[in-house]
């Protein structure tokens, strides 16, 4: 347990120093205001980042440059893209539902934000510390198809609601995988508390602590969060060679980068909770053996920080890989993996599971 | 109306316009559909919006000038489309060329056919989702069109050919070009094909879909390598072999299974042919004039003249019609993709929308000629 | 089949063909009102079976019009062109071929989009090239259009 980089120190310090200035509630809204900001802007961070990453990583796959125009290396290149997004006049078709068509954008936004909420990037660096962390999680992150659904719907385009069906098809399958692999690992936690769930990996990550269910657990939820967050080969609500561009056909300017965005940050979202589940979050990788003390002690000076955010990276690129390698697969392909092999080997692989919890065979 | 519409199971067909603006058509072509949820129930193309009336054009211009309409038809073919007229001309007036023309057509067609199902070999990753073939498929097409250029000084409308001969000889780095660039893509085609037909995902799209039976692929005229996968022989280099095909060795390639994945397989093949076709003739290019003695104005005789060659997409034909003036009275243009196109309603019913992009771009169709 | 043999054959199903040595192909003329069952018999008969029909157009001769299929067998490797003559100019009408060689219905469109040759049962005859609202047929040799058309 590494305490060095702690940043509840720091948060702690805060709230200190905001309680001598002024009233309980009065601190609670200011902090609340505070984290919102960090929030905002953390997003939109990551969103530049990430859209940047993504293009560069297609450039790696496809023996070309990428970006290098705006910026060193390109760097400013999505955010002059954003810029133009921004300054973009809002269209809307005639014969669109026009609240639902404005509203669509927002809830697919706001899901990012909830499940950000429980998630701990580093010790201490976690908004709030709910008891049910996984559960809220799973709950909240489905809630993001709404607003595909309603886009799609709204938008009045047939392209558009084939999109968002696919969507929502594809969804509520795969939210069945998704919460199953996560429940295979709630097994070995035993609580669903994310900063628990971290703190019980001390000694080891639950991936390599979890034997063989574990590691299969870990690839369906990949598989199965690749889909939920609608990426390639699993894009086929957007799926641009069919439906020129599914669900946001009609979308443009910033309502089109809330869209965009989400994509990214949810990508960010289920990458953080497979760090959290599977590899620890961020928990150094210590061996859990006697002889492996030293290696675990230099393994510490490493700050959490980078732990966190190094296994998040790894996990994106992994997922970034599939889309730039795989052709995409067809909607009924997608189901038939989904409800013929992924829920049957996830069923088996939670009691194989379950057995190893009982025995105590886990490391 | 409404009424026919819905189906026993009581849901409602809908109709779709895919096209003329849509990245899957590759081009301007705009297809009704009309669907049952994701099920495609029709689909009746709409074709035209690219048609620049050059069959009518042709019937005010001389034989020399056909050629250059020739290469905007099917503009990945441009180089054996310029050859159909080239021949025409030819058989009708009896000239005879010399070997160093007909193999360096030959040659020329076989590159060019190369890069064309390079061309598509990128775009049927594109249409199934996996970009990054597309880039693989363009940048090693461009060394094709850098020694096209080279020659020809055109990189994708060559008009090289011209009636009794070509237009220049070849360059002096031609062959050395030529053979540095087989010696490349020979070690990139197998790691391609791994990519594709090595892909669960890729198999799984294509096998058993828009499957085409031998008969219906006669009836509707489906020929080149689509046809071919389908068990058609229809390869004109072999049935009616023309400039240097009668002394070569190659392959026709033949499927029986006449799917989606027959005729990615049969594209595939067909590279190796062509690979293997310009490696036989490239070290032996022989001696002689590039152009034979012809009078300035072509007249052809009277009567009616039919050519047929094979490009990257099928049988193509010029059919013209002859008064004994130095225009022609008719030419009608038999160009292959608009065969391919009217199989496309036959083959996609009952397949999902996914599989209609996979179908039409395993048919390969080009639509400048289709439209013409 | 040889062409002798083709000639003497196609002469004994229908009296009232002119056949043509052409360069390439032998060429069969049949009025339009006999076309349609030459067709049938030249697509299912043992002796011929045109399987292939690899190119159809029209031409138009200023006082009739021909349509023009050139047909092959790919099973015994022989092949003609049969043509419709159209005496009417005015209202040029021929019987469809379009269930017997199915490529043939996308042909007869265009066909009918750009000579106005009614095909007499085709399912489905509409202008395929062309606008819906285009005035007159640009291939018919007397089409004139000052518009969008440079005389020479």
């Amino acid at each position: 347990m590494n305490a060095i980089y702690d940043f509840s120190i720091l948060t702690a310090w805060i709230h200190q120093w905001l309680s001598g200035l002024m009233e309980p509630t009065a601190v609670m809204i200011t902090e609340m205001v505070i984290i919102g900001t960090i929030l905002i802007l953390f997003v939109a961070a990551m969103g530049l980042v990430l859209v940047l990453a993504e293009r560069k990583v297609a450039a790696f796959f496809q023996l070309r440059l990428g970006p290098n125009r705006v910026g060193p290396w390109g760097i400013l290149q999505t955010l002059a893209d954003f810029l133009k997004l921004l300054t973009k006049e809002l269209i809307t078709t005639k014969s669109a539902d026009k609240f639902l068509y404005n509203l669509a954008p927002f809830i697919v936004m706001i899901t990012p934000f909830l499940a950000l909420g429980v998630i701990p990037f580093a010790p201490g660096l976690q908004i709030m510390d709910l008891n049910i962390g996984v559960f809220f999680i799973t709950a909240v992150s489905s809630m993001g198809v709404l607003g595909i659904l309603i886009g799609g719907w709204a938008s009045n385009n047939k392209y558009s609601l084939i999109g968002g069906m696919r969507s929502a098809a594809m969804v509520v399958s795969y939210e069945l995988s998704v919460t199953l692999a996560i429940m295979t690992m709630v097994i070995l936690t035993g609580t669903l508390s994310m900063s628990e769930i971290v703190n019980s990996q001390a000694d080891g990550w639950w991936i390599i602590k979890g034997h063989i269910p574990a590691l299969i657990a870990f690839i369906i939820y990949l598989i199965a969060s690749t889909a939920e967050t609608n990426r390639g080969p699993f894009d086929l609500a957007e799926a641009e060679s069919e439906l020129t561009a599914g669900f946001h056909t009609e979308y443009g300017g910033i309502k089109f980068a809330f869209f965009f965005l989400s994509e990214f940050v949810n990508m960010l979202i289920v990458s953080s909770i497979a760090t959290v589940i599977f590899f620890g979050g961020w928990m150094p990788f210590h061996l859990p053996f006697e002889w492996a003390t030293g290696f675990n002690h230099i393994m510490d000076f490493i700050p959490g920080i980078v732990w966190g955010f190094g296994k998040v990276t790894f996990i994106i690129f992994l997922m970034m890989w599939f889309r730039w390698t795989f052709p995409r697969l067809r909607i009924d392909q997608i189901l038939n993996l989904e409800w013929k092999y992924l829920l049957p080997m996830n069923l088996i692989n939670f009691l194989l599971m379950s057995l190893i919890a009982l025995t105590g065979f886990y490391l | 109306m409404q009424a026919e519409l819905i189906s026993k199971e009581g849901t409602q067909e809908y109709f779709v316009n895919m096209g003329p603006q849509h990245p899957s058509t590759h081009g301007v072509l705009r297809l009704l559909l009309t669907l049952d949820g994701e099920i495609i129930r029709k689909v009746e193309p709409h074709i035209g919006y690219v048609h620049r009336s050059i069959e009518k054009m042709a019937e005010f211009d001389t034989y020399k000038q056909i050629v250059h309409l020739t290469d905007r038809l099917d503009y990945l073919s441009a180089h054996m489309n310029n050859e159909a007229v080239a021949l025409l001309v030819e058989n009708a007036l009896q000239i005879e060329v010399s070997d160093r023309v007909k193999v360096i057509r030959t040659i020329m067609n076989e590159l060019t056919r190369l890069g064309s199902h390079q061309l598509w070999w990128g775009v049927i990753g594109m249409d199934m989702g996996a970009i990054t073939t597309f880039l693989y498929a363009f940048r090693d097409r461009e060394l094709i069109n850098d020694i096209m250029e080279e020659t020809t000084g055109a990189r994708l409308t060559m008009n090289y050919n011209t009636p009794g001969g070509l237009m220049f000889d070849l360059h002096h780095n031609f062959q050395k070009q030529v053979k540095d660039y087989l010696k490349f893509f020979k070690t990139k085609l197998p790691e391609y094909d791994q990519l594709l037909s090595g892909n669960v995902i890729f198999t799984e799209r294509t096998k058993g879909v828009g499957k085409l039976s031998l008969a219906d692929a006669i009836s509707y005229g489906v020929t080149g390598p689509s046809g071919r996968a389908s068990g058609f022989s229809c390869d004109v280099r072999k049935t009616q072999p023309y400039s240097a095909y009668d002394r070569v060795k190659f392959n026709e390639i033949l499927m029986v299974e006449g799917d989606s994945f027959a005729r990615y397989q049969s594209r595939v093949n067909e590279m190796w042919e062509s690979i293997s076709i310009i490696e036989q003739l490239i070290d032996n290019i022989p001696e002689g004039p590039i152009m034979a003695p012809m009078k300035a104005v072509v007249k052809l005789p009277k009567g009616e003249f039919y050519q047929r060659v094979e490009t990257a997409r099928g049988e193509f034909g010029v059919y013209v019609v002859s008064d004994g003036n130095k225009t022609p009275y008719r030419v009608k243009f038999r160009s292959p993709g608009f065969s391919n196109l009217s199989v496309l309603d036959h083959i996609s019913r009952g397949h999902k929308i996914a599989d209609l992009v996979a179908i039409m771009s395993t048919l390969d169709l080009v639509i400048p000629d289709i439209d013409r | 089949m040889e062409n002798e043999k083709l000639r003497q054959l196609i002469s004994s199903w229908e009296p009232s063909v002119e056949l043509i040595d052409g360069p390439q192909y032998l060429e069969v003329v049949v009025p339009s009102a006999q076309f349609r069952a030459l067709a049938e018999k030249l697509r299912f008969d043992n002796q011929t079976q045109f399987d292939y029909m690899f190119n159809m157009t029209c031409v138009d001769w200023n006082d009739h019009f021909q349509t023009i299929y050139h047909l092959e067998s790919t099973k015994l490797n022989h092949a003609l062109v049969l043509k419709a003559k159209i005496a009417d100019h005015n209202q040029p009408e021929v019987d469809t071929i379009c269930d017997i060689w199915r490529t043939a219905e996308l042909h007869e469109r265009e066909v009918f989009d750009l000579f106005g040759v009614k095909f007499n049962q085709h399912p489905d005859l509409r202008r395929l090239l062309l606008t819906d609202e285009w005035v007159g047929h640009p291939l018919r040799k007397d089409y004139v259009d000052e518009v969008n058309m440079v005389l020479r």
